[in-house]
This record gives structure tokens, C-alpha cells and sequence, in this order.
């Protein structure tokens, strides 16, 4: 958001650099089943963000003192490859993504029933391939459709996307530059049964007026989401059961 | 977490086959999975390679930017290989900072790609004794059925064969190819019972009681090797290996073009 | 008449879908949110009198007691065994549940880590621990042979009405087999048969919704096995 630019971001028409309207969000593809070892998986590109989450468990909860004896814990591990960004990203976790990790698990945490599964853990991982802003949402999209995927009983999926500000505009999906020079940023998520959040950040500078724009945008766009995140869940499984009903 | 405990009977099956001559997934013992390479998969990258080698699969990005050379080779870039082995890959994966087995697989790598002279490191100096291009390329492993050596070397190999230095974004003249030599390939065997099995996949893995990766240049000359596991080799073993290296090694070359 | 029923509301269903908002009770992998049902797991819907619920196409095994299980042993303790039957939890196999005299400490001398069991659940209390036992007729250490794995929630397509698939399969393939809740199958016979038998289960557990599953296995194993092709009897799916 502190970024400073002469690039018009929004045109005199309301279109972005990369074609869309205030109210679109990039493209995106999901795709669920993708790897073999863990229980669930799922891949997600949204514009260029490119974005694999796995699923394992619920499975013996490690280190033992982290166990609940009532429910099992959600432990979120948000990573970003060293090639995903522009500078080479140092390996590790930063204080970023344990942040990142943290409210992931706390949204997942709503949905799922971890009260089935008492002392367990069920770990997610997410793995940035590549970044290009709207990566914890990316990042949480496809957690949550690696979890149906583990057969994970829980009581939705969770969609996430972000809103935002730049040049002045109220915009959905902000892409790299919307971010990096725009004025605020809005990520959320919800549970699209009752239209609950279960992530919300924000960041730069917006009035009352912006913010429930930008929360009204969020929201449709996250049903959007949703959407496709059922169309990838039904897909991997109509692949599997032969086909022989349809 | 340690190894998961293998249950007698899946052992006693593998063994059993193998015996007979016979792989539980219906290959020979020389032959390798198949083998899926996909270059230019990240764009953020300068050069990447996805891997599949049967259930196996690693990614392998290479990022190149400018930094000051060693002290003794004023006039060479800088080429560093790390692997991480994530535990998106295995349920034996635990997540932090890389310990022995990817310490040892991304040296091994290296090895392989150093030692080739793959990268032709005296033409990636800009300033001699003071800017130089640093060549970074990144492995990790993403599904793990065995063999992360071959994959994560091809995956290296591939990504870097695809680099391209981007000099236009730091203003050091125009974009242009990574000087490539050569394709360093490296196959790995190991040892159950008596027998030697190229690219073993997990279970054979756990039973196995050696390794041997050997890695080749364009020429079948031996660049690089590393034995690991508890047990040994006998002579014999290391001549078939040495055999299979290169033999194997031109038929990959073959797969990846 | 419920079969008939089922068959026409087999629909795949991800969680969060409304099964039913017309006042039907919910079932297995089901819940109530404003009077509608939806469904908590990724599976087929399925109806059963007034309930509707999912039966999920994987997710992992949970411990009933009287269930059948093949596990591992994964570890020795003085007066125990530690084994791995699928669960999130460990079995903990206490000696006195098992068919011999074992003195406290000597119970590495009876089964060691690796060694694979046949065994049934004898409880799950609340907090999920699990107690098993070997004392039962047909439980036993298993050798030899081979173990393959089944999503769980397969596991009665395996065994198919009364048991009629394992009748088939055991005929049509001419190996021995135990199937167990928590979806390991132990086989065994001759190396031929033996692999045509595990592919059998794999079209079983890819295909598990089809109507045409015993058609599709009796084709697999005799276009195989063509010398077993007139054992094979016709027992209708019904």
C-alpha cells in the first residue's frame, strides 16, 4: 500500500490494466485430487497467483502438548517457494506467513467438525508456486477444497477473496500493481451457508463508504468462488465413480 | 517423525517378486516410471521444471540475480543448489528448516551440476572481482514415492536448461539464455536383499539397505556419485550400477529431449 | 423398494449442499442449518426412509466396536503392543487380549513391530480410546500373502448384500480373502490370481456407485483368468 506510481491503475473508462472492471475478479481454475500422498489435495490459480494446499490427517497430534482433548487442531503451514516472487524469497518462515498461517487455521477452524476427532490434528499445507497478491486467500480457497477432498466432514467450504483501493476505486481481486500502489487491501473469507467471515484483515486507508463497498463486492465474488470450488470438488468425483449414472 | 513401520507382509511381497525378478508396480528391475517433464511452469521464475517420475513429483525453480563473487573466482557467477523436502510431500515430512536427507540431496544435486560444468559459470560475470550473476535454484519435493534423487536432479537440470538471465529488469544489458554445456543425469539404485533396482519407489526404498546415485555428463563419463544407506556394495554391484548409469542416463537424455 | 428409491437421488454432494429442505430427518454425515439438511462430507446423497444423509467418498477410518481390523504392529511396551489399524489413533493391544500367557515384559517374544494382525475392536470410549483384542474366533497373527487398501466407506461394496461379492471374487479368483472395516483386505493365492484379485478390489473401489460393478469384475477377472471362466456363476445384483 506505500508504494508510489505514475501508472494509471483504473482508466477514465473503469478498467483495470489487465482489462477488468472494478467488479471482476481474474480468472481463476481450481482443481481438486492433485496429489497422491496426501489425503486431500488441490490446486488453484487466481490470475497468476498459482497456489497447491494438502491435506493430512486427521492424523496423531504432534508435538503431543498441542493436543485437545475435546477436538482436533487445525494446524496451517502457508509457505512460499523461493522462486514465487520477484526477489528470491529466502526458505523459511517468516513472521508473514506465520501470521498468514495462523488466521487460515482459525478460518478453517469454523468450519470443520473437529469435535469428531478428539487429541487429533489435521495439518494443511499450503504452498505458494507463485505469487502475485491475493496469495492467503489463494492460499485458504484451496485448503478448503483440500479438505473436502480428505473427506473431512465439515459444514461448508470456505471461499476467500480480496477487495480493495486504488487510484480511488473500489476494486475486487487486486492484482500485483493494484497492491503494491493502491491505498487499501481487504481480504476475506466466509462460509457461504450463512454468510459468516471467518477471515478478515485490512490494511491503507478507506471510509465507511469504501469499506462496505468493498465488503459488498468481497462477498458476492466470494460466492463466485464457491461456486467453482464445488464445480472442482464434483468433477474430481464424477471422474471416479465411472460414470455410469450421468 | 521417523520411518513408518512397514508391515511384514507388504515386505515379504516385495522381496518375494523380487526374487523372481519381478517390481509390484510390473517392472523389471532396470526399468525407471514414467517420466513427465514440464519446463516454464512459473513465470515469477527464471527458469522451472515440474518432475513426475510415477508418483513422484518435485518442482525445481531457478532464480538469477546479481551479487559480488567469491573472493577466489573474481570472474565466476555464483551457482547454489537447495532442497527442501516439505511436508506437503509425505506424511514423514516434518516442516522447518531442511535436515541431513535434504542437506544431502540438494548436495548431491549440486554436485551433479557443478562438477558437469552444466552451467558455464565464467560467463555469468558482469564486473570481474565485483558483480557477478547468482544462480539460485531452488527443489522441493511436492508427492514422494522414492527417488528423489533422479527427480529432483532432473528437475534441476530441465529448469536450468530453460533459464534465462534477466538482465533487462536490473539493467545490465539484454535477457539472454543461461549458458548451458551439457545435462548432467544421475541414476539412482538401490539394494534389497542381493539385488539392485533402479529408481525404487517408496516401500522399495524403506527395505532397501543401499543407494547409489551415479551421475553422467552427455559423454557416459561419471561426474558425480554418492552412496548412502547402512549397507554395502560389493564390486560386482558398483559395475552394473556404473553400466546401468549410463545406459539409463542416454535414455533419458532421449525422454527430455 | 428403498434400493429403487436410492437409486433415484444418487447425486454427488460436497459439503455445505442442501440434501433436503422438505422436513426429512438428517442421517449419517448430515446436518440441520434453518431447517434444511446439508451435507458435511464430499459423497453420493442417499435416502433412507425419511433421513437423508451422505455416504462419503473418503475420509478416514474411525473404530467401531465389533469392527474387524488388520493392523500393524507399530510398537512394544511391557504389558502392550501399539497397533496401526488405519485410525487416527493407535490400538493399544493389552496382553490380556490376546490368545496367550504373556508374562509382563516378555511381549516382544509373541509379536514384534511389523508383525500384521487380524483383530476386532472391543470399545471406543469418548475421548476415542480404543481397546482391541485378538480373543475371538478367526483372530490371529496373519502371514504370507498380500494387503491391499480400500477407502473404508467401500469397504460393504467389497463385501457386497450378505456377502455375495466376497463369495464371487473368492470363486472367480480361487484365493482366500479377509476383508476389514477399516478397509485392509488380506489375500492370498497363487501370484497370478492373487494380482488379478487386487486389481478386481481397485475396480471396486473406483467404481463403487455403478449398477454394473459385478459385470465389470466378472469381465476383469475372466478376460485374466480365462480358464475360470465357466466357474463363475450368476448372482444378480439384487
Amino acid at each position: 500500500m506505500s508504494g508510489h506510481t505514475d501508472m494509471v491503475l483504473v482508466d477514465e473508462n473503469g478498467i483495470r490494466i489487465d482489462g477488468r472492471t472494478a467488479e471482476e475478479h481474474r480468472p481463476i481454475k481450481i482443481e481438486a485430487g492433485v496429489l497422491n500422498n496426501a489425503d486431500g489435495s488441490a490446486y488453484v490459480e487466481i490470475g497468476k497467483n498459482k497456489v497447491l494446499a494438502a491435506v493430512y490427517g486427521p492424523r496423531e497430534c504432534h508435538p503431543r502438548h498441542l493436543q485437545n482433548p475435546t477436538k482436533a487442531i487445525i494446524q496451517c503451514k502457508y509457505n512460499m517457494q523461493a522462486f514465487s516472487v520477484s526477489d528470491r524469497k529466502r526458505p523459511g518462515p517468516d513472521r508473514r506467513s506465520i501470521e498468514i498461517s495462523k488466521i487460515i487455521s482459525e478460518a478453517l477452524e469454523k468450519v470443520v467438525l473437529t469435535e469428531l476427532y478428539p487429541r487429533a490434528s489435521i495439518d494443511v499445507y499450503i504452498e505458494i508456486l507463485q505469487a502475485n497478491a491475493g496469495t492467503r486467500c489463494a492460499g485458504l480457497t484451496a485448503a478448503s477444497v483440500a479438505l473436502a477432498d480428505a473427506g473431512i466432514p465439515m459444514r461448508d467450504i470456505v471461499p476467500a477473496i480480496a477487495a480493495g483501493k486504488a487510484d480511488g476505486h473500489v476494486l475486487l481481486d487486486l492484482n500485483k500493481e493494484e497492491d503494491n500502489y493502491g491505498q487499501a487491501d481487504v481480504p476475506i473469507a466466509i462460509v457461504p451457508s450463512t454468510d459468516e467471515i471467518v477471515l478478515l484483515q485490512m490494511d491503507g486507508n478507506m471510509t465507511r463508504e469504501e469499506f462496505d463497498h468493498a465488503i459488498d463486492l468481497a462477498v458476492d465474488a466470494c460466492h463466485s468462488v464457491y461456486d467453482i470450488q464445488r464445480d472442482a470438488l464434483k468433477r474430481r468425483y464424477a471422474k471416479t465413480r465411472g460414470g455410469v449414472e450421468e | 517423525m521417523s520411518n513408518p513401520i512397514m508391515s511384514e507382509i507388504k515386505r515379504d511381497h516385495i522381496m518375494d517378486l523380487l526374487e523372481k525378478g519381478q517390481r509390484t508396480d510390473g517392472r523389471g528391475p532396470e526399468d525407471f516410471r514414467k517420466i513427465t517433464v514440464e519446463t516454464d511452469c512459473i513465470e515469477s521464475a527464471d527458469g522451472s521444471a515440474r518432475v513426475k517420475m510415477g508418483r513422484t513429483e518435485v518442482i525445481a525453480g531457478v532464480k538469477i540475480i546479481p551479487g559480488t563473487p567469491f573472493g577466489d573466482t573474481p570472474t565466476s557467477g555464483v551457482l547454489t543448489t537447495g532442497a527442501e523436502l516439505i511436508p506437503m510431500a509425505h506424511g514423514t515430512f516434518e516442516s522447518g528448516p531442511p535436515g541431513e536427507d535434504a542437506i544431502e540431496l540438494a548436495r548431491v544435486v549440486d554436485r551433479g551440476i557443478r562438477e558437469s560444468g552444466m552451467v558455464d559459470v565464467e560467463q555469468l560475470c558482469i564486473v570481474p572481482g565485483e558483480e557477478v550473476w547468482m544462480c539460485f535454484v531452488d527443489i522441493y519435493a511436492l508427492d514422494y514415492d522414492g527417488n528423489l534423487f533422479d527427480a529432483a536432479n532432473l528437475a534441476a537440470v530441465s529448469a536450468l536448461r530453460t533459464a534465462v538471465i534477466p538482465a533487462e529488469q536490473y539493467g545490465k544489458g539484454e535477457n539472454k539464455p543461461l549458458p548451458v554445456t551439457c545435462l548432467p543425469i544421475s541414476v539412482t539404485e538401490v539394494k534389497i536383499g542381493n539385488t539392485l533396482i533402479v529408481d525404487p519407489n517408496f516401500d522399495e526404498e524403506q527395505i532397501s539397505s543401499a543407494r547409489l546415485t551415479v551421475t553422467t555428463d552427455d559423454n557416459g563419463n561419471f561426474r558425480a556419485m554418492q552412496k548412502g544407506g547402512c549397507g554395502s556394495i560389493t564390486l560386482d554391484d558398483l559395475d552394473l550400477c556404473l553400466d546401468r548409469a549410463v545406459e539409463k542416463g542416454a535414455e533419458i537424455r532421449k525422454i527430455i529431449g | 423398494m428403498e434400493k429403487r428409491n436410492a437409486r433415484h437421488t444418487r447425486d454427488v454432494v460436497v459439503p455445505g449442499d442442501i440434501l433436503d429442505g422438505t422436513g426429512m430427518k438428517p442421517g449419517e454425515n448430515a446436518y440441520v442449518l434453518d431447517g434444511k439438511v446439508r451435507a458435511s462430507v464430499a459423497g453420493i446423497r442417499m435416502v433412507f426412509q425419511n433421513t437423508v444423509g451422505v455416504i462419503p467418498f473418503k475420509g478416514c477410518y474411525m473404530p467401531k466396536s465389533g469392527d474387524t481390523v488388520l493392523g500393524t504392529i507399530v510398537d512394544i511396551g511391557p504389558s502392550n503392543w501399539l497397533v496401526d489399524i488405519g485410525a487416527p489413533y493407535p490400538a493399544p493391544l493389552h496382553v490380556n487380549e490376546v490368545p496367550w500367557k504373556v508374562e509382563f515384559g516378555d511381549t516382544s517374544r509373541y509379536l514384534s513391530v511389523g508383525n500384521v494382525v487380524l483383530l476386532k475392536v472391543l470399545s471406543v470410549d469418548e475421548s476415542k480410546k480404543i481397546q482391541v483384542t485378538m480373543k475371538d474366533s478367526g483372530l490371529r497373527r496373519i502371514q504370507g500373502g498380500r494387503v491391499v487398501n480400500v477407502p473404508h466407506s467401500k469397504v460393504s461394496k467389497v463385501i457386497g448384500k450378505s456377502g455375495k461379492r466376497i463369495t464371487m471374487l473368492k470363486n472367480m479368483t480361487d484365493c482366500r480373502m479377509t476383508v476389514c472395516q477399516n478397509g485392509h483386505i488380506w489375500l492370498d493365492g497363487d501370484e497370478e490370481n492373487a494380482d488379478v484379485l487386487a486389481g478386481a478390489i481397485e475396480i471396486i473401489a473406483k467404481n463403487a456407485q455403478s449398477d454394473k460393478l459385478d459385470d465389470m469384475i466378472r469381465e476383469f477377472i475372466s478376460s485374466r483368468l480365462p480358464q475360470n471362466e465357466f466357474d463363475c456363476y450368476d448372482d444378480g445384483e439384487e
